[in-house]
């Protein structure tokens, strides 16, 4: 080995406390970095390959009935490759020992052969006998959430009539990876399950004998994507066609494609402060062994080694430390990568897991540490470079102290001589500390984020099951149904208040943007279900006009007074098909009421804030006059007495036209229990990197420090200073520094909170910028507690700093 | 390769001047020296404090650069010489041997000196090196565990492992006691007598001139004097 190559494996050795801190670091960025490209490479990979394997149809829809006989009429559409008929029903379940209602949807298999479209994946059991009545495969998020057994019975409410059924099998499905009840906002495997039934009997069941009420497409590849959605619906109008959506609309798919969005802006944020935080560590470490070798470089120049030669040496030293941070980074990640897709295959339950690290993300990684070490370390090589040999071997000249900005104030009496010489040290060297400050800031920044999700959730769920929906339970009804039935309702013993509700599926457009949602028709002075502003106070629903999700009105690009055309995707409904979308020139809400408008137009009266879905509002009576309907509901809010519950319960369940409930307790106890999984692992991981930093910028200004200064701790030991004194002239820099650096972290971790709020709005939920004081304090203590310990490490130095060589050593 | 033989010129100065321009002042470190180095010589330079021997001889060594006048070495202009030029210079003509060893601490005695063969043309083998100088009982330990003589034969050894054509050492004896100091001399005068290395030496110690083929005198910046000794004394009888 090159006798170079000898001194720098000996210095990294010397200096490998500095060496590990920064490594550390250095693995914190690497390993985020791996861990959530491969994940999400890993998760991409396998949602291809499940949705290839089995077959996931490219367009959706739903329709009031067809005749079977349609079927090949679908082929004769332009852009249409292939496609299936299913008949899909909303049902409700009655299971042995559970007394919550329960609703699941019924999907028809084929009865011969697989089908064309979203094959099962058959965990446990068998299919379904197409020649018997009373079986059913259901999906393994609800068996596991009822730990069902094979060969368990369940009884099925299927268009009001009872049926039993046995479970023959425990599937997969790529159509609900994620299963969530229409008009849920979180998944509740508990009271809504997917079950799977051959087509025959179902049908039987449901009155579609020789019809069908689902289809499933797949495109050719020529196919323009939007024009067959057009086609299609065009198609299926008479049919009562409930709107075609492609896989981007589609409930499952959209979830997993926002969480796929969500862990690569992860995949960037986080590793650009850690490499950042180590880019300046290297920095300071480099620029000070460069500083103790001044005499060594100016050698070494003297006999004839290249300014090349020198830089490179000094470059390799920081690169031994990045291929360190690189190779623990690498296995961390992988480690890490391996645990997220772990929880992330348990969570959306994909049948297997292909774990993917690709090349490139190593490569990738790799170019990023080396940059970030380059970035830290050519500024101080190049000063090691310029050098003159003959300069080199003076000593440095003497810094120059000055009286800080505090002594000019003439303060200087209240501070003792060491509060001064620390004073001095944080003035002298201005750019450092505040470097030294911005990287424990960043640290404290990472920590919040680690804390942040779960105050903003429990947050946006006070806000949407306290404030704005209040109901205890919300039913819907197989169809509109009229608003006598709320009599019904409130005649049920234990319930205190029932509000109708229609709501129906639309399309809304405005300009050349357009979105699926619902239009909800709500009392306009709705106790259980309120609107709220921005400022989250109750608002009244206007007469004339709609109020939308603030999101809602952001994604259609619409302001207050616009005026949106609605599009309504129900079947029996006469469909109010816009022709062009130009807005009128002369246009009246009486117009729209009156049924003299060709579309109907609504204007947009004001937003609301909601952080959970997307939705739009009218009152129920207005869009009952719109749809052209008497006094029509499909659905109630109820608040119950806790005391009756179960009592109410059973007697929904009787009611025949009930297909489906939503406890809300049960909702956010569920959710709170699927995030609680993910953002365990997500805060463990992110605040142990935020320590990893804090610890990594302490210890080694701390280091950094005592090389500087062990001379003239040594010296003040020698004159009879304690341990302790001189601890509190070294640390008491430190700590003034990690002090100043809190408040700073707590802006940065609020800007890095609201950056990551911004990334990771989607339809589904807008996360709010809440910050509670346990995200501040929880920041703090980790931060405090790294620098403790990184000061323990440094005074155990101090206590053993040998006073003799320290004062023989030549500076 | 060494210059055994060659009584040419080796180092040729007309009218050197330095001057260090410390803003306000001035400082005149040389004030125009006129000197001429042979091959094989071993010259002592005597001055006082601050009279500019270290500055010539890092001007002659190629570690500094001169502001005024001109520096020949072996027929090529040095004052002249870009930086790179200069380090390919002192990497295959020079050895240095300055007061404080400055060798590298991480580095034991063997290493220090590849260090420097590493990237020489034609240099002898660390070890050999070492045997010259009489430690090579010592070439695996770091510095830390030899004494300041040995330490300042490790840096002999490292500056003639190359076999550079001169050897210019500053105060090479100025940290060690006589004994030491006297071993330390003893190395250089077997070198430049065995090896034909051309010498400079700097010393503030005005008995250790005895050893030279000539003795400079400098003061202020200016050569006040130059005087041949006629008879040479072995570094071995010298006392002081
Ligand atoms: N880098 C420099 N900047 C400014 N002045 C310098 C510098 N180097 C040397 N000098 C000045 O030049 C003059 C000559 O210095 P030089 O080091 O050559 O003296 P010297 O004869 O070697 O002295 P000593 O015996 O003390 O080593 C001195 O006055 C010194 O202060
Ligand atoms: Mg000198």
């Amino acid at each position: 080995m090159r006798a170079l190559d000898q001194k720098l494996l000996r210095d990294l050795m010397r200096l490998r406390g500095v060496v590990l801190a920064i490594a550390l670091v250095l693995v914190g960025g690497i390993s985020t970095f791996i861990m959530s490209l491969s994940t999400y490479d890993s998760l991409v990979l396998t949602q291809a390959k499940y949705y290839r394997d089995h077959r996931f149809a490219q367009v959706f829809v739903s329709l009031k009935r067809a005749p079977e006989s349609l079927q090949r009429r679908f082929l004769d559409i332009r852009g249409v490759d292939k496609v299936e008929t299913r008949v899909v029903a909303a049902v409700n379940l009655d299971i042995p020992g559970f007394a919550d209602p329960v609703s699941g949807q019924l999907v028809s298999v084929p009865d011969r052969g697989e089908p064309l479209f979203n094959a099962l994946y058959l965990r446990r059991g068998r299919m379904v006998d197409p020649a018997r009545d009373d079986e059913v495969v259901i999906s393994e998020s609800f068996a596991n959430a009822h730990q069902f057994r094979l060969g368990d019975a369940l009884s099925v409410t299927v268009n009001g009539r009872r049926k039993a059924v046995t479970i023959v099998g425990i599937v997969l499905s790529p159509e609900y990876i994620y299963e969530i009840q229409p008009g849920a906002v979180f998944p509740d495997y508990q009271r809504f399950g997917i079950l799977w039934m051959a087509r025959a009997p179902l049908a039987a069941a449901y009155d579609m004998e020789g019809a069908f009420n689902d289809v499933a497409l797949s495109l050719t590849a020529d196919a323009n994507h939007d024009d067959v959605i057009d086609r299609l619906d065009e198609f299926l109008r008479p049919y009562g066609g409930r709107g075609a959506y492609g896989r981007q609309d589609q409930l499952s798919h959209k979830f997993l494609a926002e969480e796929f969005g969500q862990l690569e802006t992860m995949a960037t944020v986080f590793p650009v402060i850690f490499l950042g935080v180590a880019a300046f560590l290297l920095n300071v470490v480099i620029g000070r062994l460069i500083n103790t070798e001044r005499e060594q470089i100016a050698i070494l120049k003297a006999f004839g080694y290249r300014n090349g030669e020198i830089g490179w040496h000094y470059t390799k030293f920081s690169l031994m430390i990045v291929a360190i941070g690189l190779a623990g980074g690498v296995v961390v990640g992988i480690f890490l990568g391996k645990g997220m897709s772990a929880v992330y295959q348990d969570f959306y339950r994909f049948p297997f897991l292909e774990y993917e690290l690709k090349m490139s993300v190593v490569v990738n990684a790799a170019l990023v540490a080396v940059a970030a070490g380059l970035a830290g370390t050519l500024t101080s090589v190049a000063r090691a470079v310029q050098l003159p040999p003959a300069e080199g071997m003076r000593p440095e000249t003497p810094t120059e102290f000055r009286a800080t900005l505090v002594e000019r104030a003439g303060l200087q009496r209240w501070f003792a001589q060491p509060t001064r010489m620390i004073m001095r040290h944080i003035e002298r060297r201005p750019l450092r500390a505040l470097l030294t400050v911005l990287g424990i800031a960043s640290a404290c920044g990472v920590i919040m984020v680690s804390n942040f999700q779960e105050d903003a959730i429990h947050h946006m769920i006070d806000v949407q099951y306290g404030m704005s929906s209040r109901e205890d339970l919300s039913v819907s009804f197989v169809g509109p149904t009229s608003a006598r039935a709320l009599q019904s309702l409130k005649g049920v013993a234990g319930v205190a208040h029932v509000e109708g509700f229609r709501s129906v599926p639309v399309r809304l457009h405005f300009e050349h943007r357009s979105f699926r949602t619902a239009l909800q028709g709500v009392e306009s002075d709705g106790e259980l279900h309120r609107i709220l502003d921005k400022d989250l106070r109750r608002i009244k629903l206007p007469a004339a006009g709609v109020v939308m999700t603030d999101y809602l009105a952001k994604i259609l690009g619409m302001k207050a007074g616009d005026w949106v055309t609605v599009e309504v995707l129900e079947d029996s409904q006469p469909v109010l098909r816009a022709t062009g979308f130009a807005r009128p020139k002369t246009f009246q809400f009486a117009d729209v009421l009156a049924g003299s408008q060709p579309a109907l137009r609504l204007p947009l009266v004001a937003t609301t804030k909601q952080y959970l879905g997307v939705s739009a509002y009218l009152r129920r009576n207005v869009l009952n006059r719109l749809l052209e309907e008497g006094d029509v509901i499909n659905g109630a809010y109820i608040s119950t007495d806790s005391r009756y519950q179960s009592k109410v319960y059973s007697r929904l369940k009787d009611m025949p036209r009930v297909s489906g409930t939503v406890i809300r307790e049960a909702a956010i106890a569920q959710f709170n229990q699927t995030m609680e999984q993910t953002i365990l692992f997500f805060t463990m991981v992110t605040a142990s990197l935020g320590a990893v930093i804090a610890f990594g910028v302490v210890y080694n200004s701390a280091r950094i420090a005592l090389s500087e200064r062990g001379r003239e701790l040594a010296s003040l030991r020698v004159l009879g200073f304690t341990v302790g004194e001189i601890a509190y002239i070294l640390l008491g820099e430190l700590a003034l520094l990690t002090l100043m650096a809190l408040p700073i972290g707590f802006m940065f971790g609020r800007a890095l909170c609201a950056y990551l709020v911004s990334q990771f709005e989607s339809d589904l939920y807008r996360i709010p910028l809440i910050l509670e004081p346990d995200a501040y304090s929880f920041a703090t203590m980790v931060i405090l507690t790294s620098a403790i310990i990184s000061g323990y490490l440094v005074w155990r130095r101090l206590r053993c700093l040998d006073l003799i060589a320290v004062l023989k050593m030549r500076e | 390769m060494s210059t055994t033989g060659a009584n040419g010129v080796v180092f040729q100065t007309r009218g050197l001047t330095k001057v260090y321009d410390m803003g306000e002042v001035q400082v005149h470190a040389l004030r125009g020296v006129d000197i001429d180095l042979y091959g094989g010589e071993l010259l002592v330079l005597l001055g006082p404090s601050g009279s500019g021997k270290s500055t010539l001889l890092n001007i002659l060594g190629g570690l500094d650069t001169a502001s005024a006048g001109q520096v020949i070495y072996r027929g090529r202009e040095l004052t002249t010489a870009s930086d790179s030029e200069l380090t390919e210079y002192r990497r295959h003509h020079v050895g240095f041997v300055f007061q404080f060893y400055n060798l590298i601490p991480s580095l034991t005695a063997r290493e220090n000196v590849a260090a420097v063969t590493e990237i020489a043309r034609s240099a002898m083998a660390p070890a050999d090196a070492l045997t010259l100088v009489g430690l090579s009982e010592r070439v695996d330990h770091f510095p830390a565990q030899l004494s300041g003589g040995e330490q300042q034969r490790v840096a002999i050894a490292r500056a003639i492992a190359k076999q550079p054509s001169v050897l210019l050492c500053d105060e090479p004896t100025g940290a060690l006691d006589s004994t030491t100091g006297i071993v330390v001399l003893e190395v250089l005068e077997r070198i430049n007598r065995d090896l034909g290395t051309t010498t400079a030496l700097i010393t503030h110690n005005a008995d250790i001139a005895a050893m030279a083929d000539r003795v400079v005198r400098l003061a202020d910046g200016r050569i006040v004097d130059v005087h041949r000794n006629v008879e040479k004394k072995p570094a071995r009888e010298l006392r002081w």
